[in-house]
């Protein structure tokens, strides 16, 4: 039973991420009145990469030949690190947040220098702006999961998620604070609106885009596929922590499906508000973006202050 | 054996040792390749028997200290104390010491012919014999003898390369910033020997109730400036991006790595040890000269194209967050609560010895880079993994570290860093948990600032085209440059997979000091390395982590490479440039990758942009020739804070230049006069 | 906004359905030799289609643009439009080959990754149309880049671009 369990905790991530991203990609044809490419899309574009050929440039070195190996990796690590569906997992390997935090920092930077690997000047400018919005956002991202911390006296997500859902009532306002933090620097290290629009053709507005041009067959793929799971581990961290309800405290069979259809059920809240918004705003100025993750950052630091 | 090692006799061995090397350079100066060979060969095996010295007396936790008598017994006393703290500090000095000069066997080879290499030996063991003097010396006025040893052979390392202008004026501005630190110094420890009556560390201890409160505080801030000019805090850090990159490689690597560590070393040794107990706004003050230091530090490094200045600079960042986990330290000190007051001694006392391999890595392969590439300058470099491949894994695990990234030794330290400040937080009252929270947002902010330092500066000196025609004579470095240089990447993997011993060991450091001698700890580590703060607030496993991060990004690699598609073809072909030709002109510069962070942060950084525009015809403007645009970040600690002190000096010089009017009777009445007055006094 | 989003929601069905009896009225102009074997199955449920202007009057471009809204709809077949020839199956040209492009049509043609379809589409991408003989142009784009498919027009409308299209992918299913 436990190895299932932990099989399924390592696969589930991979095997959903391109289905919430063809959810948001509905969700914004829906609302532009389309009837859009259907929710499983992604994985018909996934396999079809992973059967095609590649072209690399002569420039490229080693590091843009691994780059989504490890950004892939890392993914699948994170992936076992946060609760998703059970919040007391029987082994684990950790769930520290900074340990989640860095890890994904690893990502962002291979695939930052993956960026400038080849030469390009998209590819330069993109690692560029992508390192600065990483830059800012891991303070507001590292605050928000430390309010929860504190909340619940111990950093580890699985016993956040494990914790008394009733804490919430003495706290509540310091979670909605941090929460707010947390999905503003979701949309940003998922590479959504207002950050980055992740169906643009004009080079000069790319942000992660632009890091991947020059990647095609098996690697980019691998690299699509890794930033849906970032996207779907947000999200994650997001349901679970936050709002830690419908999550499986026990092995028994019945509690996990209800723990699996609760998660699937948030992320999906999570997908349709995001549609929303990307259809609702638009992309800002670069020089703005800035202000907004200092915003989440002193969200944070107010809701720290009013725990006590 | 070991007994013997880690007594008296072992440690006059370890100086003789460097004594030996030194003296044997220099007098085999006429031969450049057995100078190197002789000095660089004792400078490895004294900081071997160095590095076993110091692991003996931890593990063992056999402790001495003993005294050379001499005939100004009242003053000047040579004694040693060489207690847990010295032996860590001199186990950092001979580990970073052993591999720089494995490196330098290789790296001075470039400089026969041109200087004097039994100079450079000479100085180079007389530097590192004077830090480890400086670590176990433990009477004021030796102190100062070995930290006047320690200036001067530096200061003549770093002008060892004087055919440049810029490299002589940097050490001439090294020796005054020092010698001006080492004036608060000694004013200080005559503030001491004023009250207490003796320059021994151990009487002073305990006589420390002799000396008033404001006097104690006036000591404070004297050592804060002294120690702080040689650690290098803002804003006392100016001559460290000028001297770092002037020495040759391998002695900015010692110095950047371990050098400045012995300010750190002072501040423990002060603050937590002789001065004791101490008020709470020290901790305070500490922690915030960290915060202010750290993102200084990485925001003054993103603005620099040359590597070796970028490396100095984040020498400056990682000393604020070591002085992160010391304030905090202080503070809970102050406040009693000794096991996590011993929580972020071990976190400082971990990013000390991480730094320092880290650091010197860094600083040994950028070495290598300028050593074939012959310029400093980033924009020049580029695609210099095609040539140098090893060189460039070893600047990317030294990058990855010092980025704190998992699984290298960066990111645990940090991390335990973060814990004893969340402990911080969560544990004080919200009187003091504001300190805590500004420290912490600090040190969330220079991670991600470092790390987009770092893709900076990895990805314009070693991917894409090369910028400019020497990229393309540049050949793999030497076996001995990358034995050095290995064996420290080895060292940063080995201390990120093993971090729980290194914890244990730590605080068995940190238990020696006497304020902590029955303190329960606050991490307990287990056998698969989980280590625990505070029964189970944070926990982490180190070396499953590193065994999971590296067979998850294995299986990916066989999953995907071998079983699906395998039948795919590769074709290399050129970049797609929208259809134009690429050249190296068209890739990103340095300076445009840190651009938008500089202009994020231009209230604090203060860029200008200047341009210039030549004309073909000057009168009609028509045809520009030539456009010139200068973008650079003004040097505010010059202009506001050394300028104006430069300014008084001058004036008041030259007001007190008048009583020298050259003649000589007016001397002789000079002395008439202040003879009647100290006659006067005495009477 | 939220009114847009109702008004949006409420009426619909202004989408124009595709069938299989349209699909079989148009006829495919095939110019290229044997499409390889592979690609019979492998851009059923997906194609990524990169769109090169060779020198067009932007007629072309237009009816393009207009595939992608919401009355044909593109999207709904799993095609869709990307900016790099990297990321790219199917290279659609549009415009008569100038010389100046000429270069930039045969780089990107080798930056994409094998299994790709190339199309012509429109009069003047075929032969040089209405600017057939002109010094700026080359009239036969088949010397620079082998060409699988053609889409007859001067433009083509959408309607029949997209049929073209979707026989291209039903063809190569059956083989």
């Amino acid at each position: 039973m436990n190895i299932f369990i932990l099989i399924l905790q390592f696969i589930f991530i991979p095997l959903i991420s391109p289905f919430f991203i063809g959810l948001i990609k509905k969700v914004k044809a829906m609302l532009q009145n389309r009837q859009g490419a259907s929710v499983f899309q992604v994985y018909k574009d996934l396999w079809k990469l992973l059967h095609k050929d590649e072209v690399v440039s002569n420039d490229a070195s080693w590091i843009f030949m691994i780059a989504p190996f490890i950004i892939f990796g890392v993914t699948l690590v994170v992936g076992v690190s946060i609760p998703l569906f059970i919040s007391n997992l029987p082994v684990y390997v950790s769930g520290d947040i900074l340990l989640v935090v860095y890890l994904l920092a690893v990502g962002t930077f291979f695939l930052a220098l993956s960026g400038m690997d080849t030469g390009s000047s998209f590819g330069g400018f993109g690692s560029s702006r992508e390192m600065t919005i990483s830059a800012m956002a891991e303070g507001g991202l590292i605050f928000s999961l430390l309010t929860v911390s504190i909340v619940y006296q111990t950093t580890n997500l699985f016993n956040i998620s494990n914790g008394n859902i009733f804490i919430h009532n003495n706290f509540i306002l310091s979670i909605i604070l941090a929460f707010a933090g947390f999905f503003i620097v979701l949309l940003a290290e998922s590479g959504r609106f207002p950050y980055d629009n992740p169906d643009t053709h004009l080079e000069l507005t790319m942000v992660h885009e632009a890091m991947i041009l020059e990647y095609s067959g098996k690697r980019l793929a691998l690299i699509e596929w890794a930033s849906a799971n970032k996207y779907v581990i947000f999200a994650s961290i997001g349901a679970n922590i936050f709002l830690p309800y419908g999550i499986s405290h026990n092995t028994a069979i019945l509690s996990i499906i209800f723990g699996i259809l609760f998660l699937l059920l948030k992320i999906s809240a999570f997908s349709f508000i995001i549609g929303v918004i990307e259809s609702k705003i638009a992309k800002f100025r670069f020089f703005r973006l800035p202000d907004l993750l200092l915003i989440s950052f002193i969200f944070s630091v107010i809701a720290i202050g009013i725990i006590n | 054996m070991l007994q013997l090692l880690t007594s008296q006799i072992g440690f006059y061995l370890l100086l003789s040792i460097f004594l030996i090397g030194s003296l044997g350079s220099l007098f085999l100066s006429k031969n450049d390749k057995y100078a190197n060979i002789w000095g660089n060969a004792f400078a490895i095996l004294g900081s071997s028997l160095g590095l076993i010295f110091s692991v003996s007396l931890m593990l063992t936790n056999r402790t001495f200290s003993f005294n050379f008598n001499s005939l100004y017994q009242h003053f000047l006393d040579f004694s040693f104390n060489v207690d847990m703290l010295a032996g860590f500090f001199i186990g950092v000095i001979s580990l970073i010491a052993i591999f720089c000069s494995f490196f330098a066997l290789g790296y001075v080879k470039h400089f026969y012919n041109k200087y004097n290499i039994g100079v450079l030996g000479f100085f180079y063991n007389i530097l590192i014999a004077s830090l480890i003097l400086i670590v176990t010396s433990s009477n004021a006025i030796w102190f100062l003898i070995a930290w006047e040893i320690m200036s001067i052979s530096s200061y003549f390392l770093v002008v060892y390369d004087r055919n440049d202008e810029s490299n002589v004026k940097a050490g001439f501005l090294y020796l005054i910033m020092t010698y001006v630190g080492t004036a608060f110094i000694l004013f200080a420890f005559l503030l001491i020997y004023k009250y207490t009556n003796s320059f021994d560390f151990s009487i002073i201890k305990s006589n420390i109730n002799l000396i008033p409160f404001h006097i104690k505080n006036i000591i404070f801030i004297f050592s804060i400036i002294g120690f702080g000019i040689k650690a290098g805090i803002i804003p006392l850090h100016i001559w460290l991006p000028a001297a770092h990159p002037a020495a040759p490689s391998h002695v900015s690597a010692l110095m950047s790595g371990v050098m400045i560590k012995t300010g750190i070393y002072m501040f423990i040794r002060l603050f937590m040890d002789i001065l004791q107990p101490i008020p709470v706004w020290w901790g305070v003050t500490i922690i915030i000269i960290g915060a202010v230091s750290s993102l200084l530090g990485v925001l003054y490094a993103l603005t620099e194209h040359d590597i070796k200045k970028l490396l100095a600079y984040h020498s400056i960042e990682n000393i604020g967050i070591i002085l992160l986990g010391l304030g905090s330290s202080m503070i809970f000190n102050f406040l009693g609560m000794m096991s996590l007051s011993l929580l972020s001694l071990m976190a400082a006392l971990f990013h000390t010895l991480n730094h320092a391999v880290f650091k010197s890595l860094l600083f040994l392969s950028a070495g290598s880079v300028i050593n074939e590439v012959h310029t400093r300058n980033m924009e020049e470099y580029g695609g210099v993994i095609k040539y140098m491949p090893q060189t460039a894994l070893f600047f990317l695990i030294g990058s990855m570290a010092i980025s704190a990234l998992p699984p290298f030794n960066g990111f645990f330290s940090e991390w335990l860093t973060f814990q004893s400040l969340f402990q911080g937080i969560i544990q004080l009252s919200p009187n003091f948990n504001w300190i805590f929270i500004v420290a912490t947002g600090s040190l969330a902010f220079t991670g991600g600032l470092a790390l987009a330092c770092f893709v900076k500066a990895f990805g314009s000196i070693f991917l894409a085209k090369p910028r400019s025609q020497d990229v393309k004579h540049a050949k793999e470095s030497s076996l001995s440059m990358r034995i050095g240089m290995g064996f420290l990447a080895l060292f940063s993997i080995l201390l990120g997979l093993f971090s729980g011993y290194t914890t244990i060991l730590l605080e068995k450091v940190g238990k020696g000091l006497s304020i902590f001698n029955e303190v329960f700890s606050s991490v307990s580590v287990s056998g698969d390395q989980l280590f625990q703060i505070n029964k189970g607030f944070s926990s982490i496993r180190s070396f499953s982590i590193f065994i999971f991060i590296i067979l998850v990004i294995l299986f990916s690699f066989l999953v995907f490479k071998y079983l699906i598609n395998k039948n795919q073809k590769l074709k290399i072909d050129k970049t797609w440039g929208c259809g134009t030709d690429l050249n190296s002109r068209m890739e990103i510069t340095t300076t445009g990758f840190a651009k938008s962070i500089i202009l994020i942060f231009k209230g604090i950084l203060k860029p200008s942009l200047q341009s210039e525009i030549k004309y073909h015809d000057s009168e009609s403007r028509y045809l520009p020739k030539s456009m010139t645009v200068t973008f650079k970040v003004n040097n505010v600690y010059s202009k506001y804070l050394y300028k104006p002190i430069q300014k008084i000096f001058n004036l008041l010089s030259i007001k007190v230049k008048k009583i020298q009017s050259g003649n000589i009777n007016l001397y002789i009445s000079y002395i008439y006069i202040i003879l009647i007055i100290l006659l006067f006094f005495i009477l | 906004m939220s009114n847009i989003f109702l008004k949006i929601l409420k009426d619909r069905n202004n989408l124009i359905n595709i069938n299989n009896k349209d699909l079989n009225k148009e006829e495919l102009f095939i110019i290229g030799k044997k499409i390889k074997e592979n690609i019979n199955s492998l851009f059923n449920g997906s194609l990524a289609i990169r769109q090169i202007d060779a020198g067009s009057d932007n007629s072309c471009e237009q009816e393009l643009v207009a595939l992608t809204n919401n009355f044909y709809d593109i999207e709904r077949f799993g095609i869709h439009f990307v900016a790099s020839p990297r990321h790219a199956d199917m290279l659609l040209i549009t415009g008569p080959l100038t010389r100046n492009m000429s270069k930039a049509v045969k780089d990107a043609y080798d930056a994409t990754p094998d299994p790709k379809i190339v199309v012509t589409v429109g009069d003047d991408a075929f032969d040089g149309g209405i600017f057939n003989g002109s010094y700026a142009v080359l009239d036969k784009i088949s010397d620079i880049i082998p060409v699988d498919y053609h889409i007859p027009g001067n433009p083509p409308s959408p309607k029949t671009i997209l049929l073209n299209i979707l026989n291209i992918l039903e063809t190569n299913r059956k083989k």
